[in-house]
């Protein structure tokens, strides 16, 4: 029994929700992986284009609640995103044409690219405060659990509790439609194809009569669909603060490069380690060997290897490491 | 006549790296651009693709003037070129090279493979490998095979037989003779100029960026100058 209920605490603090941060990183990083192969810039944007998916998608919310219209117990922010994807995919568009295209047909260094997505990156962020304000907000107005901690330990008798929230099987599922779409369009279609053969070999490509435009195009319309889904899934998970995605930028980096930069399979790789690093280093053991070994025999103190305010830390730690024991990541990617 | 350049000057910056050339490939036929290293020769083959501004000059495909048109338009007209390097998609899979070679082509793309699988059986039977885990002499039959699937008049290739051993080297002028035996005109430069000349209809001999030497390729093996200054007596 005792083994169990050590079991159910960790299945509770770090499986359940490492799957669900994991899978919003994941969905970040492959964004992030996607610019980086195709137009070959580090896109710093992506957290913030992430926050504008979050953010139109509340917008759109709060205009489709105003009209009555709720799928309860699904929150309506479900409703909300085909549409705020939509919108997120022009806007990538628009700094595309007004920022990043200028550079490329003037076939400036990329790392010109990069800072120009620095640039985006704070514009973004203000053009978010102004729309929307800083505050914070809470937009799930769905069924909160699916199964509660209390109702788990009723059923079961166990004295730890598993709590599912919808929120977080909605991101799990989510996610794994949108890679699911995602591998079968880069490796299925021809449109797809053609992306891949672009990174790969972009002179060959032209010569092939593969257009750039076309390729620049569905780039974005991949990177602003998945910021968009990533960062609402976030906002819908946690709750939506416009600061929470500048700190994002840090771990989804460090997932795309870990995993290997310009690998996908590696960014959703990549995702995971990074969450379940942050949750096993900040987790707090004391309760889980309470459980395993006799009361006299555990040590004093919460059993934390690192406190959670070094959360963040964490990931630069890890991709510290990486750069330099292997800069290509675990699945052999491209070099920085 | 299928192509016809005509005093064609081009060259990077400043200097100019051919002086005005002039080439002409008939159909069905095979030509060759040789001469020694420096000469002129890949850049020629640039221009005449697209892939550099010409300064001056005329190029004229199927009684046609395509001298402004870009690479891609060029494509569509039934030319078809393979670099010297990087002439296949890496982290691809061999079929899917071909299919990217098929891009503009998608209407007669299977019988077009089946075509290419036919001429080289190797990559019907590593079509689900990744094409950089192929040999070199395999990734040069796959580089011609990407340009074949466009179905091009005129097939270009750029120093083909760079990099590889002999026996491949041989076995791939052998295809070549073939592709054009089956209706595609072939311009090929080459480093081994013996062996382009001997499969050659027509060849050009370079030197400083000008022609020196133009005549069958029969007669350019025979002719003694040729051979001392350039096939080595």
């Amino acid at each position: 029994m005792e083994i169990i209920n050590a079991f159910a605490l960790i299945i509770n603090y770090i499986i359940i929700p490492g799957l669900t941060y994991g899978c919003q990183l994941a969905l970040g990083a492959l964004g992030v992986t996607i610019i980086y192969t195709v137009l070959r810039f580090s896109n710093f944007a992506h957290g913030e284009l992430m926050s504008f998916g979050a953010m139109t998608s509340i917008l759109i919310t709060w205009i489709i609640s105003y009209f009555g219209i709720s799928i309860f117990p699904l929150p309506t922010i479900i409703l909300a995103l085909p549409i705020s994807i939509l919108i997120t995919i022009s806007y990538c568009l628009l700094i595309d044409k007004y920022c990043f295209q200028y550079h490329r047909k003037k076939n400036s260094k990329n790392v010109i690219s990069l800072i120009v997505s620095i640039g985006v990156m704070f514009f973004t962020s203000g053009l978010i405060r102004v729309l929307i304000g800083p505050n914070d907000r809470t937009i799930n107005d769905g069924e909160r659990f699916i199964i509660s901690a209390r109702k788990f330990k009723e059923i079961t008798g166990l004295t730890e509790g598993i709590s599912l929230k919808l929120s977080q099987s909605i991101t799990i599922i989510v996610s794994i439609i949108a890679v699911a779409f995602l591998f079968w369009f880069l490796n299925k279609t021809k449109t797809g194809k053609s992306m891949r053969a672009y990174s790969d070999n972009k002179d060959l490509a032209l010569l092939s009569g593969i257009k750039t435009e076309n390729v620049i195009f569905y780039t974005w319309l991949i990177t602003g669909t998945l910021a968009c889904i990533a960062g609402t899934l976030y906002g819908l998970d946690k709750s939506y603060k416009p600061f929470t995605y500048l700190q994002l930028v840090l771990p989804i980096f460090a997932a795309a490069i870990v995993g290997g930069i310009g690998n996908p399979i590696g960014a959703i790789i990549g995702g995971f380690v990074i969450s379940f690093s942050e949750l096993l280093i900040t987790f707090s053991y004391n309760k889980f060997l309470s459980y395993l070994i006799p009361i006299n025999f555990l040590p004093e103190g919460s059993l934390q290897i690192l406190s959670t305010d070094y959360k963040i830390a964490i990931s630069f730690i890890i991709l510290v490491l990486v750069l330099i024991l292997k800069p290509t990541g675990i699945y052999k990617g491209k070099l920085l | 006549m299928l192509l016809d350049v005509r005093e064609i000057i081009c060259g990077y910056e400043n200097t100019i790296i051919v002086d005005g050339c002039n080439f002409s490939v008939k159909k069905g036929d095979i030509a060759c651009i040789v001469g020694p290293n420096g000469a002129g020769k890949s850049t020629a083959m640039k221009a005449i693709f697209g892939l550099i501004p010409i300064k001056s000059g005329q190029i004229i495909f199927n009684n046609e003037d395509i001298t402004s048109l870009n690479p891609q338009e060029r494509v569509i007209k039934g030319m078809s070129f393979v670099p010297q390097n990087n002439n296949i998609f890496q982290e691809m899979s061999v079929e899917e090279n071909l299919e990217m070679g098929a891009f503009i082509h998608q209407t007669s793309m299977k019988e077009n493979l089946k075509n290419v699988y036919n001429l080289f059986p190797i990559l019907n039977e590593k079509k689900s490998q990744i094409a950089g885990e192929l040999s070199g002499g395999q990734r040069q039959q796959l580089a011609v095979g990407r340009a074949l699937m466009t179905n091009p008049v005129l097939l270009m290739l750029d120093e083909p037989s760079a990099g590889v051993s002999p026996i491949v080297m041989k076995d791939l002028f052998t295809k070549l003779k073939a592709i054009s035996k089956m209706g595609t005109s072939i311009l090929v430069v080459e480093q081994n100029a013996k062996q382009a000349l001997e499969i050659s209809n027509l060849g050009f001999v370079l030197q400083n960026g000008k022609n020196k030497y133009s005549d069958t390729g029969k007669a350019l093996l025979q002719n003694p100058e040729v051979r001392v200054s350039f096939l080595g007596g």
